[in-house]
């Protein structure tokens, strides 16, 4: 399954608050993010990083053949990122939602509204992070086997053996088995350590760092 | 995911900075330490200028410091502080989920650790149990193994039981790969072995259970930290081995090494994971797969930091909670006179209680431990000893006496405790 990055402009959030930003006392428990696209898009899988958010809602404005203006329509309702939202379970994940996971058809998407809900008065601030939409990406095409491939001729009758000699066929298998394995240890690099903890004998060290 | 002071404790060296950190042994010191290999212990090596790298109670102030930058933590107290020494709010199980999770420790199922006191008539259910547990291992059934010794261990299958748990089995390679260790160590000596020295002499020597258990221990331990197959269990743990450069080409990739070659530093306490199991293991390379396994499934987590549920984070706040939420009268008068329970507690959880506990119960504790693939059993236990002494710390006014009434826990016996804190307490 091939996906291509779809370029979007992802506008900054906007909290939504009751009253005077200035003057209340609590911090907004919902946030609003605008994407928009350049041109109608497909949409497929949207991808993030959760910083804090509990609940999702997307909405969605697709674009309509018709003369009607474009409607807002929900494509995903309260979608629950964090199981306690009072805890750090799930406050930092990466998260990846697909076109089937959505409540309506998502074939001409023009934005995407996505609103962040946190409803915790335990955490200083919450936003998704790394935004990024994918759409289906091209098919690979079918491929045609040519006719000697599909359709293989019956072999012939091999010629009569010759008295002493073992039976050319199975040497030439077993031949072929022996190649075959030379080529594999050839071909792999194992990755299993063989125990050696020191570089060529020496192990002479005098500082140690932690990363 | 959550900030943390850096191992600053860790960075200062343990001693004087002429000792280098691996030394080449010469040969005539090599053929003395393998006609010793099997009496270490009679060795008494200059350790004066040794100390542990840390202590329990060092890594303890780490923890205390932990600190979510996004969490509101104001100054004034509010409904949003934390109570107890920790301040990360990692989400932990209370007791109605505890007693889920822990459904097999019921009040109405048999129990190694209860149910097979002599009171009991063997017949209702140690027989029974005995001969369930010879046919799992005639199975070699690894899961039903894990799920039978939930309810406890007969004595005599707990050894096979372990291993079948942990998948160990003696195939010659493995010894072969023991015996390579082993003769690693006769050929270089590390400055991590006179840590590894010394807190055996500090505290397995010490104790009326392990003493005799010396020469196993450095065997083990020597040979552990020379096994790099260790560092992959650095795949899951959140920690990260020290690194280092060989002298001289500091910063090239190539010449770069762990120290010690298992990447673990051992802190003071550490051969305290290895001693119980010299109960149920005699032969040197078996004891040794058994503790590696244990180390890298299990007890890693205890002295590491991460949001893993049976992460020693977890762990103190899982304690915590279930002492605030059930015993809060405890809870609060204990904070009131300066001794927060999670000092008290602390060193047990991150020993697994070995060393605090009588060797068998130890033995039934882990038991659960391997049967339920938790570190959990070890917060609920320390909480349940606070509830079986209550009585007597809410009399104390000193951190000093509360720790005197729980400096002894040889006589407790285990199953009863979580039994009575889990299912049988009014809530």
């Amino acid at each position: 399954m091939s996906r291509v990055s779809v370029p979007c402009h992802v506008k900054g959030t906007v909290a939504l608050q009751v009253g005077d930003v200035r003057t209340s006392q609590g911090r907004p428990g919902v946030l609003v993010i605008d994407v928009t696209f350049p041109s109608v898009a497909p949409f497929e899988e949207i991808m993030f990083k959760n910083y804090y958010t509990a609940f999702l809602s997307i909405r969605v404005r697709q674009h309509t053949s018709t003369h009607t203006p474009a409607k807002w329509v929900t494509c995903l309702r309260d979608y629950c990122l964090m199981p306690d939202p009072h805890s750090e379970e799930g406050a930092q994940e990466y998260v990846s939602l697909f076109k089937h996971q959505m409540l309506c058809d998502m074939a001409r998407v023009l934005e995407l509204r996505l609103i962040l809900r946190q409803p915790s008065p335990l955490w200083l601030s919450f936003t998704v992070e790394e935004l990024q939409i994918y759409q289906q990406g091209p098919k690979s095409p079918s491929m045609t086997f040519p006719k000697w491939l599909s359709h293989p001729v019956p072999c012939e009758q091999p010629a009569p053996l010759i008295e002493g000699l073992p039976d050319p066929n199975r040497v030439s298998s077993e031949v072929q088995q022996m190649w075959a394995l030379t080529e594999m240890i050839r071909a792999s690099h194992t990755s299993t350590r063989i125990g050696r903890f020191d570089v060529d004998g020496c192990y002479d060290l005098n500082l140690l760092s932690y990363t | 995911m959550l900030l943390t002071h850096s191992h600053t404790l860790l960075a200062s060296p343990p001693c004087d900075a002429f000792l280098r950190l691996l030394n080449g042994r010469p040969v005539g010191e090599q053929k003395e330490l393998l006609n010793k290999w099997n009496e270490m212990g009679t060795d008494e090596p200059d350790l004066s200028l040794f100390r542990p790298v840390y202590a329990p109670k060092d890594f303890l102030e780490v923890l205390i410091n932990l600190r979510n930058p996004n969490y509101e933590n104001g100054d004034s107290l509010s409904f949003r502080t934390h109570l107890g020494l920790i301040q990360v709010p990692l989400k932990v199980k209370d007791i109605p989920e505890l007693k889920e999770f822990f459904v097999e420790l019921g009040l109405t199922t048999g129990q190694l650790g209860i149910d097979d006191s002599t009171q009991v008539p063997p017949e209702l259910f140690e027989n029974e149990h005995v001969r369930i547990g010879q046919k799992v291992l005639a199975e070699q059934d690894s899961a039903a193994a894990q799920q039978y010794i939930r309810q406890g261990s007969p004595t005599a299958l707990r050894a096979e039981l372990w291993a079948l748990i942990l998948n160990i089995s003696s195939q010659p390679e493995d010894i072969l790969y023991y015996e390579q260790l082993k003769t690693n160590v006769i050929q270089h000596d590390l400055l991590v072995d006179s840590l590894i020295y010394k807190d055996v002499k500090l505290t397995a020597s010490n104790d009326d259970y392990y003493f005799v258990f010396e020469d196993y221990l450095y065997q083990v331990l020597l040979c552990f930290s020379r096994d790099t197959s260790v560092l992959g269990h650095f795949a899951y743990n959140s920690a990260s081995p020290p690194k280092s450069y060989i002298r001289g080409k500091l910063g090239l990739e190539e010449y770069a090494v762990f120290y010690p070659p298992n990447g673990v530093i051992p802190f003071h306490g550490f051969s305290m994971y290895v001693a119980p199991l010299c109960f149920l293991y005699h032969e040197p390379s078996k004891l040794y797969q058994i503790f590696r396994e244990m180390y890298v499934r299990f007890f890693f987590r205890l002295h590491s930091i991460s949001s893993h549920p049976s992460g020693i984070v977890s762990l103190c706040l899982l304690f915590e909670t279930l002492l605030q939420t059930y015993l809060p009268q405890l809870f609060y008068h204990l904070r009131e006179i300066g001794a927060q329970p999670l000092r008290i507690s602390f060193k047990w959880m991150v020993r697994a209680f070995s060393g605090y506990l009588a060797t068998d119960q130890l033995l039934l504790l882990w038991d659960r431990i391997l049967g339920y693939n938790s570190l959990e059993i070890l917060a609920v236990l320390a909480a349940a000893v606070f509830a079986f002494r209550a009585v007597n710390l809410m009399e104390v006014t000193s951190l000093a006496a509360a720790e005197a009434v729980l400096a002894d826990l040889s006589t407790l016996k285990v199953m009863p405790l979580l039994q009575i804190f889990l299912f049988a307490t009014v809530t």
